[in-house]
């Protein structure tokens, strides 16, 4: 066991995990963030995504204790980093553009979303279809994923913090 | 008494035909969800499935002493450990009485049947000390040959299961002649033969998976005076009905809720092994226990679709009048009948004459047991299949009389002015208007600009031609009148039920069966009821999923869920209508055939009196003023029995692109006009039209469930099955053209599995159609960069030679059993 100590979604937590523990377990089994989900085992879909020093990884492809000493945002505490609203504007355009369906996706979707608007405030839908890529979806056949993402682009440039 | 306070005009207050924003979204984008894997309960334990790595063997021994000493492991059981209580997975749908289909226990003690079923369960504290165990455990098989090609097992080559002594397991039969819907299709092939035309091909339907994201998963909690199972399912009523028929557990003690369900497509449609496993275990120990599976188990596991070879012959006159259309069928069952097993086929049976006046249709289908992976529905379930081989062989027939694929089509289909339209196949397609959907379609296509530009490409000898393919689709859905469904032998009914609880407040409740996992019935069904009752969509709360809440229904699929359900909770709805009249009479002192029912309010015809449903409610709650022998409730349910299937068409446009060197394909355009009746929610509809659409494009151009020669799923992970990406899609052009169902109240048609259905057959044909000046009729799916170029430079053979390199086992003794090898032709080269 090895202690870690990390700040998830704004609380400290302190915990002893087997130094094989995935941060999505961690997340999941130990914090009961299960607005994290896991669809696959090979880092494909993207569905565990979350924010790991303000940048977007998938947290089963990073131990817990590499998670040490830093800070970790989840779907769950999104709108927590944005000031004005309930909703993160990324949350609040999938919501608009029915950019969900079964909604299992979602929490990934949203936090590679807001990571790819960090990084390119104004993309265009080809350097979104490129920056959504590594997230899989069965549901929206990604029409309606890639509006959600252009539609929080276009809301937030003119002001909000993210 | 008061009178009601004016309403807004009806007429734009309705909320049926609104894009409203989902109820259900707000939780979901903020990870407040309750999948399966997210329930722990006092005390769980959780499960690791022991799977069989070969694909046919004899189960020697299962030692599990090892296993069962680790830290933390509660029990190690194998099938013997189980016995009867393991109980067994039931086929509702015998397609023909003398059906054959092998005993499908959870977990077999002496043979496994296909690569992945399950021989042991270990029990442990964590999931990850029972995965662990689970390596512990040491089974000895006896490797059997095994069945594998559908075409060689449909020839008894290699018994899937050897003591049925074939693996035929039952042929089905419709012929037009023998039913009275048609002529001899074989008479009208032999004048073909002579004097028109006859198109005779073979096509592949590869096999898929369906793939949903939240891989299945399931907690059963024994310690309740029911036992109570979470599963991810689209059909826990079904499921409660199997789990008692499968396990002799009494029905009225099981309870089966379907939480936050993470899509289905068919492919939760079900009664698992898996669930059947953790049903026992958990009875077994009396203790929680909750078992979720890993993507790769889901891949290899959860049941696939498709997987059939189609032989098909289609007679028409010299001018392209078509006269007849005979189709066989070889269909891949896998190592087990599933739930519906052979029906999927069937459920095809009726739709390869599609839109088109055949005289004359016979379709022949015969099943087959083989050691893959079991098959079953997977979104469009036998339907898909139908439309790619007539839309496919439309465009064939069309080449070979030298016109325009539309023209074709046009002069064969249904006009609107023919509705009713009783088919070659035996059904009355109540509506339609094929002409104005593909006058739509074109338009917004911008077909004549396309085929224009791809006269240019051709005629300068481009690299990069374009083609574009054409799909007139019609599907039957909204399953399905329990009639109907008796005479195909189907073990259940076809109807729905729906009940509307009216609360003191003047809330509602509605409880439906059917279960959603995606399709947003919270919202639609809230702006169903709003609209009838005159509530507050904001009032409305949709129940669902659970048996003991929803006590009654037949779950989701088939895109049944409004056009059988939504019909359900209107009867319903209207029935509370009913019940309250006397109440506002006598609260009004008035004659119960002076009441109107308007806008949620009831009137007095003539008057301005008047008392809203709420008041009523409240009424009926207190029950001190209701007249002598009027029940103190509004609530009321309904079971509706559909009279006809439904059937949804559209018109479907795809421009691909095809680089000739390199068969690369690129889609340029996507454009559909469906009709689907009366629109509830626009948004919701196109939505479920994009994702149908992506699942069909995907079939047409990357997905495939692919097998080694020992039986092995080489494609078991997201690495190797191709889901495609935001980066391989586009967005697409969607409309719709409306003519409304007579079959049901509000005039609805499903919608969940037209884009699916329509799409596949579109994209190969504008692929075919690129490269078709290049001697090529056929390109066998999914139209890979290797089988076009395949296709291009040996034109005729349909890129049909296998694609061995990424079916070969990885590790090669050229590469010191190393790393992996490509073992495609040329590869070495």
């Amino acid at each position: 066991m090895t202690r870690i100590e990390l700040t998830v979604d704004g609380a400290r937590v302190s915990d002893d995990v087997e130094p094989r523990m995935l941060l999505v377990q961690y997340l999941r089994e130990k914090l009961g963030k299960t607005g994290t989900v896991i669809g696959c085992d090979t880092s494909n879909c993207g569905a565990c995504t979350v924010h790991l020093d303000g940048r977007s990884v998938k947290s089963c492809n990073v131990l817990a204790v590499q998670a040490n000493g830093r800070e970790v945002t989840t779907i769950e505490g999104l709108a927590d980093t944005y000031e004005g609203g309930e909703l993160h504007p990324v949350q609040e355009a999938f919501r608009e553009c029915h950019g969900l369906q079964c909604g299992f996706c979602t929490p990934g979707m949203v936090m590679q979303a807001v990571d790819l608007l960090n990084e390119n405030p104004s993309p265009t839908e080809a350097e979104v279809r490129e920056g959504m890529e590594g997230n899989l979806c069965r549901c929206t056949g990604y029409h309606n994923i890639v509006k959600s993402v252009l539609h929080a682009s276009s809301t937030t440039t003119t002001g909000g913090a993210r | 008494m008061t009178a009601v306070e004016d309403r807004p005009d009806t007429e734009s207050a309705k909320e049926i035909g609104r894009d409203r924003r989902r109820k259900e979204d707000q939780r979901l984008i903020t990870g407040r969800t309750r999948w399966t894997d997210n329930i722990a309960l006092p005390g769980m334990l959780h499960l690791a499935m022991v799977r069989s790595p070969f694909a046919h063997a004899r189960i020697v021994s299962i030692d599990t002493e090892a296993a069962k000493t680790a830290d933390n492991v509660v029990a190690v059981l194998t099938g013997a450990d189980l016995g009867d209580a393991q109980g067994v997975c039931i086929n509702a749908w015998a397609i023909t009485t003398e059906q054959l289909a092998p005993t499908h226990v959870p977990m077999p003690t002496d043979r496994v049947a296909f690569a992945g079923e399950t021989v042991a369960v270990v029990v442990a504290r964590s999931a990850a000390a029972a995965r662990d165990a689970a390596e512990l455990v040491d089974v000895e098989y006896d490797e059997l040959p095994a069945a594998l090609d559908l075409k060689k097992s449909a020839a008894d080559e290699v018994l899937a299961h050897p003591d049925l002594g074939t693996n035929k397991s039952a042929f089905w039969k419709f012929d037009s002649e023998e039913a009275g819907t048609g002529g001899n299709v074989d008479q009208a092939i032999e004048k073909a033969r002579g004097d028109g035309i006859v198109i005779e091909r073979e096509y592949r339907q590869q096999r898929l998976i369906p793939a949903f994201m939240e891989p299945r998963s399931t907690v059963v909690d024994p310690t309740g005076e029911q036992i109570t199972m979470w599963t991810a399912t689209q059909i826990p009523h079904v499921l409660r009905f199997a789990l008692a028929a499968g396990s002799g557990v009494p029905e009225s003690k099981i309870r089966v809720i379907a939480p936050d369900v993470g899509g289905g497509f068919g492919g939760k449609l079900q009664q698992t092994p898996e669930e059947m496993i953790t049903f026992a275990v958990a009875r077994r120990l009396g203790k929680p226990v909750r078992y979720t599976e890993t993507r790769s188990e889901s891949l290899m596991a959860g049941h696939h679709g498709r997987d059939q070879w189609q032989k098909l012959t289609l007679s028409a006159e010299k001018d392209g009048t078509v006269t007849g259309l005979k189709v066989e069928l070889t269909a891949d069952l896998g190592a087990y009948v599933a739930i519906l097993g052979g029906g999927v086929p069937v459920l095809g049976a009726f739709m390869f004459n599609a839109i088109y006046k055949f005289p004359a249709y016979q379709f022949n289908c015969q099943t087959v047991l083989t050691n893959k992976t079991w098959t079953d529905a997977y979104r469009g379930a036998g339907r898909p299949e139908a439309t790619y081989a007539i839309e496919r062989l439309m465009d064939e027939l069309a080449a070979e009389v030298g016109v325009d694929p539309l023209v074709i089509r046009e002069k064969n289909w249904i006009t609107h002015e023919e509705f009713p339209f009783t088919t070659v196949a035996g059904l009355e397609y109540d509506s339609g208007n094929y002409e104005a959907a593909t006058e739509k379609a074109k338009a917004s296509f911008g077909y004549d600009e396309l085929r224009a530009e791809q006269r240019r490409r051709r005629e300068a000898g481009d690299r990069i031609q374009l083609g574009i393919g054409v799909s007139t689709f019609t599907e039957m859905c909204g399953l399905a009148p329990s009639r109907v469904l008796g005479s195909l032998n189907y073990g259940a009914g076809g109807w729905e039920h729906a009940g509307v609880r009216m609360l003191a407040t003047g809330k509602v409740e509605i409880t439906t069966g059917t279960s959603a996992h995606g399709q947003g019935h919270e919202t639609a069904f809230s702006q169903i009821v709003a609209d009838r009752l005159g509530v507050a969509f904001e009032d409305v709360e949709i129940l669902h999923g659970d048996t003991q809440i929803a006590h009654k229904g037949m779950d989701t699929y088939g895109s049944r869920s409004l056009v059988v359900g939504g019909e359900a909770l209107v009867r319903a709805a209207d029935k509370v209508i009913e019940k309250a009249k006397p109440i506002a009479a006598h609260l009004l002192e008035a004659s119960v055939d002076d009441i109107e029912f308007s806008a949620g309010r009831f009137g007095v015809r003539g008057t301005d009196q008047g008392l809203a449903m709420a008041e009523i409610a409240m009424a009926a709650f207190t029950a001190h003023n209701l007249p002598d022998g009027v029940e103190a409730t509004l609530d009321s349910e309904a079971t509706y029995d559909p009279v006809n299937f439904n059937y949804p068409h559209g018109t479907h446009l795809c421009a691909m692109e095809v680089d000739t060197e390199t068969g690369g394909v690129l889609m340029r355009k996507y454009t559909c006009v469906d009709d689907i009746g009366t629109i509830i929610n626009p948004m919701i509809v196109e939505g479920q039209v994009h994702g149908g659409l992506a699942q069909g494009i995907s079939q047409a151009l990357w997905e495939e469930a692919v097998y080694d020669d020992s039986g092995t799923l080489v494609s078991g992970s997201f690495v190797d099955y191709l889901l495609p990406t935001t980066a391989d899609t586009i967005s697409f052009d969607v409309h719709h053209n409306t003519t409304a169902s007579t079959t049901n109240t509000l005039g609805t048609k499903g919608v969940g599995e037209a884009g699916t259905i329509a799409s596949t057959p579109a994209v190969v044909n504008a692929v075919v159609d690129a490269v078709r000046h290049l001697g090529i009729h056929d390109i066998q799916m999914p139209c890979t960069p290797e089988r076009v170029w395949r296709a291009i430079h040996d034109a005729g053979a349909g890129g049909r030679a296998e694609t061995e390199g990424a079916a070969a086992p990885h590790f090669d003794e050229s590469t010191g059993m190393q790393g992996t090898v490509d073992r495609t032709d040329g590869a070495q080269s």
